[in-house]
Parts: structure tokens; sequence; C-alpha cells
């Protein structure tokens, strides 16, 4: 399943050069991490970051900037609106053309996963963040 | 009658001197003595009788006495062993609330000290590559590179020493709060305790129920100075109602789920001699009827097995007798509870 995600996700990509990012995470400090990150991809236009600290502030940015994110990287565990709230509302709401939305959790547990494939997320990752791991599934060209 | 009197009352008889009425006078006065003297004796026999019985009894009740005497002694023994024990499982009791809570935080402990750990590692990580890139473009002479790269290198190191910091500190509070307490007081910074409880609290109840979830609202006085507090001690206070204020929120959430949104607030204030922390919830309240029993030892409204019933209880304890504060509760069922701790600073 994941798979045929992915693919789809490399066919969303290929089409527009510029991948835009939605990182959304209450910890601040993940912003500095995914631009130093992803440092070269950005200086050299491959890709685009931007960072909400909640859910809530995400789908604000989503409402404003429709579909300009194509790939959304949500943290599910944080105060307010969790990443499982947001994802299912992002899934319910968003529908043409659908964002790719990958979970990542400091609980990399059964129950989370299951929630969060059920939900309809592409994909799951787990902190700490694999970048290598990362950068793999983004299929951004070196 | 008595042989003495009778020889006087025969050498009278013979006397020829006194006359048949004087003789007559003195046998009557010797009969009269002679009766007075028996009765004496039988009274005299009569007291002597009653002495012994005294003495009998006297020397039972001494005999009893000492055996009440040593029945006391062997249940104050008793008592005092009872106390000893009592002592003893109270302490007990106060160590498994204390591991119980602390238990409840582990996960969350893991958690918060993993987020500050991979933040560190990944900073590290990143600097190892900026260095590489440094001499790269150093070897090339790009000097505006080499020193927007010694920047990133200083702002990363600042992040690495911050959130190391931040997983030193969440450490400290964990040892803090298993160690015995010191019973020392120690100045210290409220808000920084208030707000590593609340992470503690909330972080700890979040990882044993992944459907748990609050808005936690903040309104710190950073006008507060440090104040004299035995810092484990009222920490476990905090912990106390920061679980009990997000229990009661989730219990609600449960019954209500749609539109209810559990809400926790903590604030802090200076007032003029004293430090208030305030800790409120919007969940299921506190009934009226058991409002007053809810700082007893041993009560509960959680179900068997979930509750030690000490939590306030002790929390009480610390409050009013280690540190001369208060603790007050406002409530209303079905809406709120409002605990406020009040500290002399």
């Amino acid at each position: 399943m994941l798979r045929s995600k992915l693919f789809s996700l490399h066919n969303i990509k290929t089409k527009t050069q510029l991948m835009k990012i939605l990182v959304v995470d209450d910890e601040k400090d993940m912003q500095a991490l995914f631009e130093q990150r992803f440092r070269k991809e950005i200086r050299d236009g491959k890709t685009q970051f931007v960072f909400a600290t909640s859910g809530e502030e995400a789908l604000n940015y989503l409402l404003q900037h429709n579909h300009e994110a194509v790939l959304i990287l949500s943290d599910i565990n944080m105060p307010g609106m969790t990443g499982l709230q947001l994802l299912e509302k992002i899934k319910l709401e968003h529908k043409a053309p659908p964002p790719v939305v990958m979970m990542i959790t400091a609980y990399g547990d059964e129950e989370n996963y299951n929630r969060a494939m059920q939900l309809g997320a592409d994909d799951f990752l787990t902190k700490p963040l694999d970048f290598i791991l990362l950068k793999d599934k983004l299929k951004i060209p070196a | 009658m008595n042989q003495h009197l009778q020889s006087i009352l025969n050498i009278i008889q013979q006397d020829k001197s006194l006359t048949v009425e004087e003789k007559n006078a003195i046998a009557k006065s010797l009969k009269d003595a002679d009766k007075e003297l028996e009765i004496t004796a039988f009274k005299l026999d009569r007291t002597e009788k009653v002495k012994r019985t005294t003495t009998i009894l006297l020397e039972e009740t001494i005999e009893e006495l000492e055996q009440k005497r040593k029945a006391v002694e062997e249940s104050r023994t008793a008592l005092e062993k009872t106390l000893r024990d009592l002592k003893a499982t109270q302490q007990q009791l106060i160590q498994s609330e204390k591991m119980a809570s602390l238990g409840e935080l582990t996960a969350g402990i893991a958690h918060e000290i993993q987020n500050p750990l991979n933040f560190v590692n990944n900073f590290a990580e990143i600097n190892t590559e900026l260095i590489d890139e440094m001499k790269e473009e150093g070897e090339k002479g790009n000097l505006d590179e080499v020193r927007a790269i010694a920047n990133d290198l200083r702002d990363n190191n600042q992040k690495i020493a911050f959130h190391g910091k931040r997983a030193e500190s969440i450490v400290k509070g964990m040892l803090q709060h298993s160690r015995s307490s010191t019973g020392k007081k120690e100045l210290t910074d409220i808000n920084a305790l208030t707000d590593e409880f609340l992470r503690l609290s909330y972080h700890g109840l979040r990882a044993k129920d992944k459907s748990f979830n609050a808005t936690m609202e903040t309104n710190f006085d950073y006008n507060i100075n440090k104040i004299e507090i035995i810092p484990q001690d009222v920490g476990r206070v905090l912990l106390n109602l920061f679980n009990n204020a997000f229990y009661s929120v989730n219990e609600k959430k449960k019954i209500l789920n749609g539109l209810y949104e559990p809400k926790v607030f903590v604030s802090t204030e200076q007032l003029d001699d004293k430090v208030q922390i305030l800790v409120r919830d919007n969940g299921n309240g506190i009934p009226q009827k058991i409002v007053d029993k809810i700082y007893n030892p041993f009560f509960t409204t959680k179900p068997t097995g979930e509750g030690t019933g000490l939590g306030l209880s002790l929390s009480y304890d610390i409050i009013t007798k280690g540190h001369g504060g208060e603790l007050k509760v406002e409530t209303k069922e079905g809406e709120y509870a409002s605990f406020k701790i009040i500290l002399p600073a």
C-alpha cells in the first residue's frame, strides 16, 4: 500500500518541479532542523518548506494557500488539535488533488499507526527522523 | 463478772464499816463497770475483725491494681508498636503514592527527554557536515560563505546547548520527584517548577492514553521572585493537581465528546506577601456533598485500583503543615474545578 502511494507522490512531484512541503510540529526548532537538513535542496530551488506549530495553524495555511502544499509532514502529538485530527480534516476537506500526508510521531506504536492508516495517511515516520530515509521517500533528485 | 471487779466486790461485802446501802451502791457501780468493760471488749474484738478483713481487702486491691497496671503497660506497649507500624505504613503509602504517580509519568518523561535529545543529535550531525562544507568553502576562498556557515554553526551550537539543558532539567525534575524529600527549603522559581510539572503530567497522561488530549493555557506572572519552598514536595502537589485536572477533563470528554473542549488553565500570581498558583479545569467538577471530604486520606472517586485516595490529602498536608500556606478549592459540579495554592513569599 505504501509503495503505490509513494508512486503517486512521485507523479505529483514530476509535474511540479518545485515541491512545497508543509511541516506541522509544535517543536519550533523543527523549522531550523528542516531548513538545515534540506539546505542544498532549498538553495537549489528543488523544494520549499512552510511551517506550522499547530494543527489549527496548518489548516489555516491550507485554506489560504489552496493546494499549494503538495506534501504535509505532521507530528501526531501536539497540544490542541492532534496530527490525527488534522489528517482527518485534510483528507475530508481537501479532496482534489488530495495532498500527500505523512505522519510523524515519537510514539511509533501500533495503535497510532493503524489509526493514521485508517484515516488515509500516506506514510508513517517515527522520531528521531531519519532524514536520509525521508529524502529517499520524498524522491528529491540529488 | 470480771475477776478483778469480783475481788473488789468480795472485799467490799466483808467490810463492816460500810452500810448495806453503800455496799449495794458500790455493787451496782461495779456491775455497770463490768457491763461497760464487756461492751468495750466486744467492740475491740469487732474492730480487730474489721481490721483483719480490711487488711485482706487491701491486699486484694493492691494485687488487683498491680494486675491492672501490668495490663495497661502491656496495652501501652502494644499501642506504641501499632503506632510505629502505622507510621511505617504511612511512609510506605506516601512512597507508593509517589511511585505510582512517577510510574504514570515514566512514558511522558521518556517522550519529553527524547524530543530534546533528537534535536541534540540532529544538530550535532548537521554541524559535522557544516564543518566539512566550511573547509571546502575555505579552500575555495569563499570567505562570505565561510562566515555564513560559521554563523549557522554557532546558532546550531546554541540549539544543542538549549536542548541539552532541557533534557537535563527533565532528568533533574524526575530525580527530585523520586528522591525522598530532603525536607529542606530552597529558593525556587515557581514558574519553572509549575511549567515542568505541567509538561510532565500532560505528556505522562498522553503517553498512557493515546486518545487523551486537552488544551493547556498558562499565564505566568514573571515578576514573581523566587520563594523558599521544598521543591520536591510542592512539585508533587502540582503534579497531583494537574493529573486530577487532566483526568477530570478526559472523563468529561469521554461522555460528551462532540463540542466539548477540554481545557486546563494554570496561572501564577504575586499577591502582596504571597504567591498564588491556580489550577483550573473545565471538567466534571466536584459534587457539593463530597467537597468537604476531598482532603480526607483514602477518599477517592476513582474506580478501585486507579487512585490511592492519598493525593489531595498529602497535598493538603504539604501546603498547610509543610509550608504554612493554603490549599483552596472552588468548584461547580459538571462545570469546573479550581484549586489555589497560596504560599507565603
